[in-house]
């Protein structure tokens, strides 16, 4: 059998490209096989929590299982970690009073989060996330998966969508494409099936919101304009109501336990399920309960309905301006598509109705849409998609550092990717041999107001008067709406030395040491593995040895025979739970040795049997 | 394109090498690239057409599974294919993009003077914007007047756009390009007004 599925594989590793949604709550994998896409399941179902918890044994568990180590080990469990991704400790103080993240000393670049004693990044720990749906895809797909598709919020800005590439690489994933969100979801729906007309996605999901508006061509799905809140999302309800919820107790238990982390972590499941509910029920209740005391609070949709309305709303001026960006007015747009788990609210349904004045697509899960999309992206690379193509646009503009501290924006925002500028520096002073360039990311006009992307610092100018050198800088937005630049000195046409030092991120040897460290992580799960596997033929040789046993076959053997097969057995049962597989295997094998002769004296039986006209069971 | 295709060498390939069908290094120029002749007046219909068309041929997507030198290729096509897009289907960028490519930049200093004739209404629009900022309610009237005068003048060079692009087409004359630079010199410090206004 093996042999068989090996060949079939061999066959097709170019179609092995998975989609992956990195989401902020839940992440899922998806793949394109026999022409439509389909979510990959792992042991546990198709939804991986984004949650990862450290283990006792310095191991870690991720997804489901991890969600229980949130309440029982807080301290050493993660959620929504996407909220940190390719951000500096500045960015980050709104979440910190919110989120209970433990934020290492040191983290001024990069992010450090505190996993028990242990330090890590936000893309280390996506990474963690990500082997696991790389696992569930090989186990589902059955064969090793190198090559994704990761999808993220279309409003992600340069640091973010690196920080999400380099997790994929530490994850051991060649990251194909990134793709945004909503572009990914209009995929899934196969809007172009419709030829021509114009789509807006709205995408509310755990911790980010994203608005596209899109033109449908034949086959060609060009993205026209694109907004968003990368701090907006469900979590942001759930806040909200857990600060309720902490008030009540504060009062009725005379208790502040907002500083307790498995109690917040236990109302927090509570406050998500009341929230689930009431988009199905008109009223429900938050029940939570915290040593021997309990608290109850009845909530109606109508009153959940005015406190998220403020949150609700957030999401509509995004949505305006990016109608004005797309240059297009309620009434042109044909269609709506809803993604995202916070849009199965009944009032941000309603609220999305009335602005676009258009009942919205609800057909696919909003939680599986993205990956879906991201599996047709890969069915795309890989060629087995055809005549579907994704045009998409860079969500901010680009901009670099002029005099006085003001920006010059040279790519601007909205424009189809990949995109490009070029400008030409030289220098200020007689002899200067480096030209600082910054550049920035945003709309705003003042530098300090922007987003710094990175420093590119052309070095090595030749001595020249001031104002002689030309440096021609090559700035360019590749498909995954990330950065390259690229510099020649205009004179000689030689390239120029660019060294770039990013403002918040990994550099690209950091990357490589995590990749290292996890290359080392992936032989521990890939040993893990193989005895798992080397211990399912141990069970299936007991099993069979057990069934052998009431065969008269058995009856006929020597009792040499008989205590040679008893002492294999024990033998292997000695190393069934061993994590070297190679051992099980080798008393796998011994079993079978010594049981060689009983195999070929059930055989004659069955052939005796046989020829006396008698039914007997083969033996499978 | 006079070099030789980079993969198998044959001569004068075009966007792909007609031999090895190989694609080639973009040609950085926008109308050669779009296969259209310099001109100011454009069809958007026939520009947008080429666009997918050309999207189709070029995005890195079709090239995901090619060398990496193709790759590369694909990437820096698709980019001059963007950047070119942008800027021709734009009657303003696009003959801004000509007189460049004429040598007749329009530089950061021409839209700094302001043109005589609107001296007195910068100047009235200045006292206005002032005035607004105190919370005078008048001053936005004014404001929005102004703007409605400006958005007429623009409307009016526009027209005046029109005709001389049509006359740099016939005849390449440099005169009316650099009568065309004025009129764009003039209309970019129009804008910036009613981005001033806008703010009001």
């Amino acid at each position: 059998m093996s042999q068989m599925f090996q060949i079939e594989f061999d066959n097709v590793p170019e179609e092995r490209i998975v989609g992956i949604d990195l989401g902020t709550t839940n992440s899922l994998v998806a793949h394109m096989t026999l022409g439509s896409p389909r979510v990959l399941e792992g042991h546990d179902g198709k939804i991986v929590p984004s949650v990862v918890s450290l283990g006792d044994n310095g191991g870690f568990i991720i997804g489901n299982a991890a969600r229980q180590e949130l309440i029982d080990h807080p301290e050493r469990s993660i959620y929504s970690v996407k909220r940190l991704m390719g951000r500096g400790v500045d960015d980050v103080q709104e979440e910190l009073k919110l989120f209970p993240f433990r934020i290492a000393e040191g983290s001024e670049s990069v992010i450090q989060v505190m996993l028990g004693d242990r330090k890590m990044t936000p893309p280390e720990i996506s990474a963690l996330i990500l082997r696991q749906l790389k696992l569930n895809a090989e186990e589902a797909l059955g064969g090793p998966v190198t090559r994704a598709v990761i999808t993220v919020p279309a409003y992600f800005n340069d640091a973010q969508r690196q920080a999400t590439r380099d997790a994929g690489r530490i994850a051991g994933l060649e990251v194909l494409r990134l793709v945004n969100e909503p572009t990914a979801a209009a995929l899934a729906y196969g809007l172009d099936k419709r030829k021509e007309g114009i789509v807006a996605v709205y995408d509310m999901g755990g911790g980010t919101f994203d608005i596209s508006i899109l033109k449908l061509h034949d086959g060609i799905f060009e993205v026209l304009a694109t907004n968003g809140d990368t701090h907006l999302g469900g979590d942001d309800i759930d806040n909200l109501l857990i600060r309720i919820a902490l008030e009540d107790v504060q009062s009725e238990w005379g208790e502040d336990i907002s500083h307790v982390g498995e109690a917040v972590q236990t109302l927090r499941q509570a406050v998500i399920r009341a929230k689930e509910e009431l988009s199905f029920v008109p009223v429900t209740s938050i029940e939570f309960a915290w040593h021997g005391k309990s608290y109850k609070r009845e909530l109606t949709r109508e009153l959940f309905e005015n406190l998220i309305r403020g949150i609700v709303d957030r999401t509509l001026g995004p949505c305006r301006d990016c109608m004005k960006d797309a240059g297009v007015t309620p009434e042109q747009i044909d269609e709506v598509v809803l993604v995202g788990g916070s849009t199965r609210i009944p009032l941000v349904r309603s609220a999305v109705e009335v602005l676009f004045r258009a009942k919205p697509h609800t057909e696919l899960n909003p939680d599986e849409v993205v990956a879906l999309g991201a599996a047709v992206q890969a069915g795309i690379l890989a060629g087995t998609v055809e005549n579907q193509l994704l045009l998409d646009v860079t969500p901010l503009s680009l901009g670099i550092e002029t005099y006085g501290g003001v920006v010059t924006k040279i790519i601007h925002r909205n424009s189809t990717i990949p995109a490009s500028a070029s400008e030409t520096f030289t220098t200020a002073v007689d002899g200067q041999s480096n030209v600082l360039i910054h550049v920035l990311q945003g709309e705003r006009e003042l530098v300090k107001d922007n987003r710094s992307l990175a420093r590119f610092d052309l070095k090595g100018i030749a001595p020249m008067p001031a104002g002689f050198a030309r440096i021609e800088v090559r700035f360019l937005i590749d498909a995954n709406g990330i950065l390259n630049v690229m510099a020649r000195d205009a004179r000689t046409g030689n390239e120029q030395s660019v060294e770039v030092k990013p403002s918040y991120g990994l550099t690209d040897e950091q990357v490589e040491a995590m990749i290292e460290a996890s290359i080392d992580h992936a032989e521990e799960d890939l040993n893990a593995r193989q005895a798992a596997e080397a211990r399912v033929d141990a069970d299936t040789i007991l099993i069979a040895l057990e069934r052998a046993k009431k065969n008269a076959a058995y009856g006929e053997l020597s009792e040499e025979e008989r205590q040679a097969i008893s002492a294999a057995v024990i033998q292997l049962q000695a190393v069934y739970n061993s994590t070297d597989h190679l051992l099980i295997r080798e008393k796998v094998e011994a079993l079978n040795q010594a049981t060689m002769s009983l195999a070929e004296a059930q055989m004659n039986t069955a052939v005796r049997s046989a020829l006396k006209g008698t039914h007997i069971d083969a033996e499978r | 394109m006079e070099s030789n295709c980079w993969n198998c060498g044959a001569s004068a390939p075009e966007r792909f090498c007609a031999d090895c069908k190989a694609l080639q290094p973009p040609p950085a120029d926008y109308f050669v690239f779009f296969g259209l002749p310099a001109q100011l007046s454009l069809d958007g219909k026939e520009l947008e057409k080429q666009f997918y068309a050309l999207s189709r041929q070029l995005h890195p997507d079709i090239f995901a599974r090619k060398s990496q030198r193709e790759r590369e290729y694909s990437l820096e096509a698709t980019a001059v294919l963007n950047d070119g897009f942008r800027v021709l289907r734009d009657p303003i960028q696009r003959a801004m993009y000509v007189l460049k490519k004429q040598g007749l930049d329009i530089g950061e200093q021409g839209t700094r003077d302001v043109p005589p004739e609107l001296l007195e209404e910068v100047f009235d629009l200045n006292m206005a914007l002032e005035e607004m900022k105190f919370g005078d309610e008048e001053a936005r009237t004014q404001i929005l007047g102004a703007r409605e005068r400006f958005e007429g003048m623009c409307k009016e060079i526009d027209g005046e756009l029109k005709k001389l692009f049509a006359a740099w087409d016939a005849g390449h004359d440099a005169e009316v390009l650099t009568e065309i630079r004025g009129l764009l010199n003039r209309r970019k410090y129009i804008t910036n007004l009613i981005k001033q206004t806008e703010t009001a």
